[in-house]
């Protein structure tokens, strides 16, 4: 195991360089830099700012001494929020955006799994389609919309909830949290429900049934695990999209999260900024795909990593 | 097909909701305050005003920087406003009223400034606020090493562009202390305008320890040494900037406001929001659609007043269609309606307007093209004879590209625009959305952009900030207009020192700008906000300034009370 | 498609799709006892004939303001069924025409990711071996990419045309693709058929066409039917950052967010694009679903 895992951290060296390349490349493709404004610099004074943040420098030549720096684990200014460094925005943003997303995530699965599941034991019925129609919302309304919504009858009619605003407190949380969770419900419960109908039909869950095992005990014992296998593997690359924030949600709920840095640090072509959270979220999906492979090995005694690659 | 009643059921129950809760909004009584009462001085009595008097305000995006010299955009202004004070500062309604000097000389040839500064004038930290602050803060400013974005505004001082140039050093600029106390400014041209630069961030004195001992991080809170009304409390990027009262403050005794929170906001709908909920107290801005709801509920929290800002669609003089073709350029600015484009689309009591100065300057008159004065019907008879004698007709109609950038407001005008076009002339036009920095670019290459949209907020309160950006050399030139005699005449009006020849000129200027047809006015921007009716202490203003040094939070007025009784009667 | 030989072996191949052919047939079958995915199948059929000819059959143009009616809502006396938008223009032609282009550009981009992936995925598969852990390697590094990065940046780049971003949409969605077709590769191309057909001397590529793609058929089937509800999605996130659709063009992202902006002054500018927008993604979400179930031949006892 301990060799494994050490073979996977390796190889994820060379798919961080080849992220990292891609992404600096194509960031310098958009037209257009950093300190346009409608009111035109002078040109002296453009010439100096680009300077002092070596944008005058060949391409190639700051890539090198952008490479140099990451390996410091510096990040270098942002060249849009000129008072704090991408390492200072990262560090006040990420906290929120991993809250947020975490929450959503542990709701998502509480609610998603249980509906899944239910909806595949009663595959092609009523409450099959109820159940599953009212997840797919999730996935058929989209976010901008979901979240004026429930401001609109949580915030404004009603008076519950804050209309938005940023506190780590249960209130200014929730709508956010749920806006978030939503989509991740109907992902999860249509994952669950497929993999459970197909669990249930196996050969080993029919001879358990046949030796007459109560249905409660193959259900939670036998037949929930293996049916969570898909989910797990969904959860992977899921999770670390939630965890880096979400741009709709932080804009209409005024979070102060990463994730509006994906879409704002491109706009405003703070290359430096939108480096350092395209980085981060290649960290965490690297990451996040081999916790998955380890939970998997851990629950399916089947897979053994030390033999054979994933 | 038992499902497919129920996914309509489920659609209408998703889509109903919606519907109940948009007819029976939830009419908000906006708190109300009582009756305000001032004393000999004019300023509120203890009684009425609020116990508490922290001031919640909306305040667009995030501010890119607290350097105000690094700074530019109206967000951070806002906030260096509070936090910062120039040479002079701005009443209530807007007149410029001394600041951090308490009086001044001027030569008589209006080359030389003297400024006595107040000799109460005190950092944040207790240290007096001196000349040679000022000094070392102005040559920072026109140094290019620092890279001041709108060190254009120190231009009319000795030297201060050849110092832009990199070819004198910073301490060359026109600048003297010549005490503690007087700081003397030597100017290449008298600039009548000039005590009206001085309410600008970029000449804001900044505090030379501080900034020498963290660089960069001077700004942060903690670090941030200023000599406005407020210091800095809290900064958390992107949710909340905190100011809270400066004792040290000059005039200390007359600020009301204990603390003041800005909140930047990325989507003005979630600014309106918060706002309905109770949570702040003065708005960024109004969301364009919601006028209708706001007629109904909320008219006595709307704002509405003329803003020092025109919006107009410039041509590129440079390619074709427009190039050396006048009485095309003409048609298109007949042809479209504004009286439609301003109660129809904006609605927000934007003024109609066929020139570029916006009107309300003290000293300033446009001139008015005569068509102005047409019915629409006139306008667009002309539009069309001229349309035809450009060469183009309904066989051959002219096809053109309209360039905007990403916004829901230029989008709409765009779209109006484009089909007014069409309707009077049968112009086809293609709308090209395009995203910021993008639009920037092709703006000022000029080498795609047909006709695009601009538009201008005035720097400060002069005519001239608005014709100097149609020098052929200046930087914002897009138009690509190249006039001598309209160069020769913003010279003149540079040098110009009697204020009656000096208008003369640039109203020539202006009137020689709207012959060529270099540029399509539409309307003059109206600042717009929701302001909670216990605010008071601010006044509207064109240049849309407004420091929290001068608001202050009234009482609520009991619900009970007879007041309100006859309110309502 | 030039054909050079029709061998035994071919026609080996020729009874094996017989036996494929059979295995759609069953599939279709399966399919058409689900009623969630009959209905949405009627329901897509039904709104591709709408937003053909629909704006044929309306009297109002899709870009032509009626200042008379801005922001109105329906009504049958001023003949805008919808209502109209906050320029007055028809909302039921726009619905219309904003679906015609998020069915379009969900199709475009499902397609081009389509080709992309099952190409690169089939030549890695099929290839193997160095190569192979090559070609994937790649895919993992662009996988860590986030998504949305790229769509900004694309659409910064290509800001003008809205095929193109798709085009270019597509030509990033393909990595699932890529990952599935070069798994299932993989486990086909020891099977005795392929096997066989080299042993007869056809080429790779030969055999990556003819005998690797048409096993891919279910999988690609279902990918298709979730896919395009996917970037219809996309579409809508893109309009909501400003950055869709040009106008006077639109979509149904592009609606719903103008609509989301006018909740409470104009609800019928949200509740009809939305229902549209909404219906759409669940008959595809559904029919994908039982496709999937339909397909999957473990299904079949």
């Amino acid at each position: 195991m301990l060799k494994y895992s050490l073979k996977r951290l390796l190889s994820a060296v060379p798919t961080l360089f080849l992220l990292i390349t891609f992404a600096f490349f194509l960031i310098r493709i958009a037209p257009g830099g950093p300190f346009d404004s409608e009111r035109a610099l002078p040109p002296e004074i453009e010439a100096n700012l680009e300077a002092k943040y070596h944008l005058d420098e060949a391409l190639p030549l700051q890539y090198l001494r952008y490479m140099w720096q990451i390996a410091q684990l510096d990040f270098g200014p942002s060249f849009h929020y000129l008072d704090w460094t991408v390492n200072d925005l990262i560090a006040q943003g990420a906290p929120v955006s991993f809250a947020l997303g975490g929450l959503a995530l542990l709701l998502a699965l509480a609610i998603g799994v249980p509906i899944g599941a239910w909806a595949a034991l009663r595959q092609n019925r009523v409450a099959d389609y109820t159940v599953m129609s009212i997840a797919m919302i999730g996935i058929s309304i989209p976010n901008f919309v979901m979240a004026p919504l429930l401001i609109l009858l949580f915030a404004i009619t009603l008076g519950w909830l804050p209309a938005g605003g940023w506190a780590f407190t249960p209130s200014r949380m929730a709508l956010p949290v749920v806006t978030l969770a939503l989509p991740m419900i109907a992902y999860i419960a249509r994952i669950t429900r497929g993999a459970m109908i197909e669990v249930l039909r196996s050969s080993f869950i029919r001879t358990a049934r046949a030796k007459g095992m109560p249905e409660k005990t193959i259900l939670f014992q036998h037949a929930l695990k293996p049916a969570l296998l898909p989910v797990i593997s969904y959860l992977g690359p899921a999770a670390a999209a939630i965890l880096t924030g979400s741009v709709v949600v932080e804009r209409i709920f005024t979070i102060p999260g990463i994730g509006s840095y994906f879409v704002q640090g491109a706009l405003n072509r703070d290359y430096t900024l939108v480096m350092g959270v395209v980085i981060l979220y290649g960290v965490l999906i690297i990451l996040f795909n081999f916790l998955v492979d380890l939970v998997y090995a851990w629950l399916d005694p089947r897979i053994r990593y030390d033999e054979q690659e994933a | 097909m038992r499902f497919l009643p129920g996914l309509l059921a489920l659609l209408m129950v998703a889509c109903g909701g919606d519907r109940s809760e948009v007819e029976e909004p939830s009419a908000p009584r906006l708190p109300q305050p009582v009756e305000l009462e001032l004393d000999d001085q004019g300023r509120p009595l203890p009684s009425v005003l609020a116990d508490e008097q922290v001031i919640h305000r909306g305040n667009g995006e995030e501010p890119q920087t607290l350097d105000p010299h690094l700074a530019e955009g109206v967000p951070s202004a806002n906030i260096l406003r509070d936090l910062f004070e120039g040479l002079t500062t701005t009443a209530p309604d807007g007149r410029i009223v001394p600041g951090a000097a308490a009086h001044w000389d001027i030569s008589r040839d209006g080359l030389v400034y003297t400024f006595y500064l107040r000799p109460e004038g005190r950092w944040s930290n207790g240290e007096p606020v001196t000349a040679e602050d000022f000094v070392w803060s102005w040559r920072r400013v026109v140094d290019p090493a620092s890279g001041a974005a709108y060190g254009r505004m120190l231009a009319p001082v000795v030297n201060a562009g050849e110092i832009f140039a990199g070819r004198l050093p910073a301490e060359e600029l026109g600048v003297t202390a010549l005490s503690p106390t007087s700081f003397q400014v030597r100017l290449n041209d008298p600039t009548p305008y000039f005590l009206g630069l001085l309410t600008h961030p970029t000449t804001y004195p900044v505090h030379r320890a501080s900034l020498e001992a963290y660089g960069s991080a001077h700004v942060r809170p903690g670090n941030l040494v200023s000599n406005g009304a407020f210091r800095l409390l809290d900064w958390q990027v992107r949710s909340r900037i905190e100011l809270e009262k400066n004792p040290h403050y000059r005039a200390a005794d007359s600020v009301i406001a204990e603390r003041v929170v800005l909140y930047p906001f990325e989507d003005e709908n979630t600014e309106f929001n918060r706002f309905r909920a109770g949570d702040l107290h003065w708005t960024y801005q109004v969301p364009n659609n919601q006028f209708r709801w706001l007629q109904r509920n909320m008219t006595e929290a709307l704002v509405v007043a003329p803003w020092f800002g025109t919006y107009f669609f410039s041509f590129n003089l440079n390619r074709p269609p427009f190039r050396d073709n006048l009485p095309l350029r003409q048609a298109l600015n007949l042809a479209i309606d504004r009286e439609i484009l301003t109660e129809k689309v904006t609605r927000f009591g934007e003024i109609p307007t066929y020139h570029l100065i916006p009107p309300g300057l003290p000293d300033y008159e446009s001139p008015i093209p005569e068509h102005a004065d047409w019915t629409q019907d006139e306008r667009q008879a002309e539009a069309l004879r001229l349309y035809r004698q450009a060469g183009y007709s309904e066989d051959e109609p002219l096809t053109v590209e309209l360039r905007y950038n990403t916004s829901e407001n230029h989008r709409k005008i765009a779209v109006a625009v484009a089909a007014m076009w069409k309707d009077v002339l049968g112009v086809r036009t293609r709308l090209i959305n395009e995203e910021f920095r993008v639009f920037l670019q092709n703006r000022a290459q000029g080498r795609v952009t047909e006709v695009f949209r601009a538009g201008w907020i005035g720097d400060y309160q002069d005519a001239f900030t608005f014709l100097e950006l149609f020098h052929s050399e200046h930087g914002r030139n897009d138009a690509g207009y190249d006039n001598p005699r309209f160069d020769r005449l913003l010279e003149q009006i540079a040098g110009e020192r009697i204020p009656s020849r000096r208008r003369n000129l640039m109203a020539e200027a202006e009137r020689i700008l709207l012959a060529d047809q270099v540029v399509l006015p539409v309307y003059v921007y109206v600042s717009k906000r929701l302001v909670d009716p216990r605010l008071r202490g601010w006044d509207n203003n064109i240049m849309d300034y407004h420091l929290s040094q001068h608001m202050y939070l009234l009482r609520e007025r009991d619900p009970a009370s007879p007041l309100q009784v006859t309110d309502e009667n | 498609m030039s054909e050079v030989t029709r061998d035994a072996f071919d026609r080996a191949l020729d009874t094996r799709n017989v036996r494929g052919r059979s295995l759609y047939i069953d599939a279709w079958h399966r399919l058409l006892k689900n009623k969630a995915a009959v209905t949405a199948l009627i329901v897509l059929s039904l709104m591709v004939v709408l937003v053909i000819i629909g704006p044929m059959l309306s009297n109002w143009d899709h870009e032509i303001p009626d200042w008379e009616h801005y922001s109105t809502p329906p009504s049958l006396e001023t003949g805008h069924l919808f209502g109209t938008d906050a320029l007055g223009r028809d909302l039921f032609v726009r619905t219309l025409i904003g679906g015609r282009i998020s069915l379009l550009v969900g199709l475009v981009a499902t397609l081009v990711s389509l080709i992309i992936g099952i190409s690169y995925g089939a030549v890695a598969g099929f290839l193997g071996g160095r190569v192979d852990n090559l070609m994937m390697r790649f895919v993992d590094g662009i996988y860590a990419m986030p998504f949305m990065f790229f769509v900004i940046v694309l659409m910064v780049v290509f800001g003008r045309n809205i095929f193109l971003i798709f085009v270019a949409i597509g030509a990033i969605n393909w990595l699932d693709m890529a990952r599935i077709v070069r798994g299932q590769t993989l486990s086909l191309k020891n099977k005795d058929f392929v096997e066989a057909a080299r042993a007869s001397g056809a080429t790779e590529f030969h055999i990556i066409r003819r005998h690797i793609i048409p096993n891919l058929l279910g999988v690609v089937i279902v990918y298709v039917t979730l896919t395009i509800p996917q970037v219809i999605l996309v579409e809508s996130f893109l309009s909501f950052l400003g950055l869709g659709v040009q106008e006077p063009l639109t979509s149904w992202g592009a609606l719903v967010n103008e609509g989301a902006q006018e909740l409470e002054t104009a609800p019928w500018s949200l509740l009809f694009p939305a229902c549209f927008l909404a219906a759409t993604l669940f008959a595809f979400n559904f029919l994908g679903d039982g496709l999937r179930d339909a397909l999957d031949p473990k299904d079949r006892f």
